[in-house]
């Protein structure tokens, strides 16, 4: 029996994956051949999907991106022998782009069966959680703290310092809370990782759980990921009948119960209080803080929240010791980060680097330049709310500080490339027009400043006032930055003022028709 | 496939009311799973018609204007059927790199319809949607929950006429 993996992630799905996996079923049964189809998760090369892989005895051998009208061309290659074709790539890790990279939280995705808790265990699933039974929950929280582990979801607040801070808070319940409302455009690795290898994830929050005395955990999904929400409510009955979730994990004394909920298309619910009140089921209003969620967070009890590729780093944290990870990275950033390449990129996906890759390398290097083969002119880091950066920023070192000192963030890792063809600003524009259309309303900056900021941004671009307008902008940007209640409406001056402040001949063009589009 | 102008007094399906009831007791009537119960009533009525407000917050315990609230502030929420199929396209920036502009226009005259209006048939509603996470395949949408990448004017027209044809078959 001959193992096919033919992936069953979602952007895999989306070029036609389903319909290559049948047509290799039944090319096979008319050949007589013995084969096993593995839908497996994504190897994060996207432009290659759907990219199906031969287990050889050399290794797994890699073709793509295969259509279905390729399948019969593929067998009579003798690709089950891993022969050679038009779309054959040889050993998948030999790819340079798969080679190249530093997998810590993604080293099972794409090579695994997501829903085979055998196969999870066959590549060192379970260790980390396996060691967290037997030990003190202070100590857990301080292996999570040593490995210098950053929360990934763009803030970067140090996830041990957030953990202790719930360890030590008395209550009758606490509540571990994933953030898997991936909502940035650009962003793609919270759900490759849900799909690819969903246990990793539950793994980390049980882990969580046990650290900070907690029983109870919900992962908070968009509804934009149907294919997460499934494989993840799969895996957790799965884990559940398998005891690896549920009473008595494993014959310890620890209890861990886990719930999916799924958003509704509001991307203000990526906030973390924001989230809360949505599992609650109440409208997506940003709380005020304090009280910390740490403090006082879901139901109003001490609640770790954590996005989706924090918590699934720490099995390996625990599995290889905190040292290991923060041997990883550079100055106060330790460890990897899953970055993600999007937009007008020729080799899009995901390639996990320790910090301290420039942006160059990964967009050059590992991304081929864009897509369309024209100029690259701008790029967006860390999703609507980050900063757009030329081209000659683009040697600046992946790191959370010196993203800072270019006035950018590194966020969640989305890097989005655009060529020359690019408007910066109808980009500010859009920046504006998103906050508006997803402000939670709740303060005043945010809910009307992005209206005004969108009025401003019409005159601009009509030629009106042009440099009384630019003033209006500027000064409209830092009331919201500074009057905002939370990064919504304080960080959608970003991408419009780096626009200004990169491009400012994009805001003096000569007027379009079309240019309000 | 031209655009609807008449307005129409629109019935909710026959049962809404219990359906929604026994939707919620399915929930244990808890107020924190009123997203939850959004979502299965939307899957099965297509739409979460005015009448079974005030007979969720009488199962959740809570007031009217609240689950009102709730249901308003999600964009994913309809208070109006759709069409059969429900066709989602990004624009958010990953999109745009990839033109997604063309596209949405390409769409509205195809379909003959705006963004947020449903066909004339009946067939086929058209949303905008912010993100799909399948941005290095950019542009992205989604059908009836299916994901397609890469989407240009001509795969989006043979995806389209697949579906219509689907129907019609």
């Amino acid at each position: 029996m001959i193992k096919v993996f033919v992936p069953r992630d979602a952007a895999a799905l989306s070029m036609g994956a389903d319909a290559v996996a049948k047509a290799i079923a039944a090319e096979a049964k008319k050949r007589n051949a013995k084969v096993e189809i593995v839908r497996n998760g994504s190897r994060g090369m996207l432009w290659l999907e759907p990219l199906v892989e031969v287990e050889t005895p050399k290794g797994r051998v890699a073709y793509g991106p295969v259509k279905p009208a390729d399948v019969p061309s593929l067998f009579k290659a003798k690709f089950l022998n891993g022969e050679t074709h038009k779309l054959s790539h040889g050993l998948t890790d030999e790819i340079p782009y798969f080679k190249n990279q530093e997998r810590l939280t993604f080293a099972r995705c794409g090579i695994t069966d997501p829903l085979s808790i055998e196969d999870y265990r066959a590549h060192d699933g379970f260790a980390g959680l396996t060691k967290a039974l037997t030990m003190p929950p202070l100590d857990i929280v301080t292996e999570v703290t040593t490995s210098g582990l950053r929360g990934r979801g763009g803030a970067g607040f140090p996830t041990g310092i957030k953990w202790k801070t719930v360890h030590d808070a008395k209550a009758d319940q606490k509540y571990i809370c994933c953030n898997a409302d991936e909502g940035d455009s650009g962003t793609f690795a919270d759900r490759m990782l849900m799909e690819g290898d969903p246990y990793c994830l539950i793994e980390g929050m049980t882990i969580a759980g046990i650290a900070v005395g907690a029983t109870k955990g919900y992962i908070y999904v968009r509804s934009e990921y149907p294919h997460a929400v499934n494989t993840l409510r799969e895996a957790i009955r799965i884990a559940t009948e398998a005891n690896w979730l549920g009473r008595t994990i494993q014959g310890s004394q620890h209890d861990f119960e886990l719930f999916v909920r799924m958003g509704a298309g509001a991307y203000i619910c990526g906030e973390e209080t924001s989230m809360l009140e949505s599992i609650e089921g109440r409208r997506g209003l940003v709380r005020y803080k304090p009280p910390l969620p740490a403090l006082e967070g879901l139901f109003g009890k001490p609640t770790v929240i954590n996005n989706v590729l924090s918590l699934a780093s720490v099995p390996i944290i625990l599995d290889k010791g905190g040292e290991y990870y923060r041997d990883f990275g550079v100055g106060k950033s330790r460890g990897t980060l899953a970055f993600q390449l999007a937009g007008n990129i020729k080799q899009g996906g995901l390639v996990e680097k320790a910090f301290g890759v420039t942006a160059r390398q990964l967009i050059e290097d590992y991304g081929g330049g864009t897509l369309s083969g024209r100029p690259l002119r701008a790029v967006q880091f860390g999703g609507p709310l980050g900063a757009y950066l030329p081209n000659d920023k683009l040697d600046t070192q992946m790191d959370y500080e010196a993203f800072v000192k270019v006035d950018a963030m590194v966020g969640h890792g989305g890097i989005v490339v655009f060529d020359d063809t690019v408007d910066m600003a109808a980009m500010a524009r859009f920046a504006m027009e998103f906050c508006v259309i997803e402000s939670c309303g709740k303060c005043t900056p945010c809910r009307i400043g992005s209206v005004r900021g969108v009025e401003t941004m019409d005159r601009i671009m009509a030629g009106i006032e042009r440099e009384r307008n630019i003033e209006i902008l500027e000064d409209l940007c830092n009331t919201m930055t500074d009057g905002s209640l939370c990064a919504m409406g304080g960080l959608t001056p970003m991408p419009v003022m780096s626009a200004l402040r990169h491009f400012p001949e994009d805001f003096n063009r000569p007027v379009r028709a079309e240019a309000a589009e | 496939m031209s655009k609807s102008t008449l307005e129409v007094v629109i019935e909710p399906p026959t049962g809404s009311a219990e359906r929604a009831r026994s939707i919620c007791a399915a929930h244990g009537d808890r107020p924190d799973e009123l997203l939850e119960i959004f979502h299965d009533l939307q899957h099965e009525l297509g739409y979460i018609p005015d009448l079974v407000l005030p007979v969720i917050a009488n199962a959740l315990n809570r007031s009217r204007a609240e689950i009102y609230g709730v249901l308003t502030f999600y964009h994913e929420f309809r208070r109006t059927p759709g069409g059969r199929h429900n066709i989602k396209i990004c624009r958010a920036e990953a999109c745009q790199a990839m033109h997604t502009q063309t596209l949405c226009r390409h769409a509205e005259e195809k379909l003959g319809v705006k963004f947020g209006e449903t066909t004339a048939d009946g067939q086929f509603s058209l949303e905008a949607v912010y993100c799909l996470g399948n941005c290095a395949l950019s542009p992205a949408m989604m059908i009836d929950g299916d994901l397609y990448g890469c989407v240009d004017k001509e795969r989006f027209d043979n995806i389209i006429s697949d579906l219509d044809r689907g129907a019609a078959a």
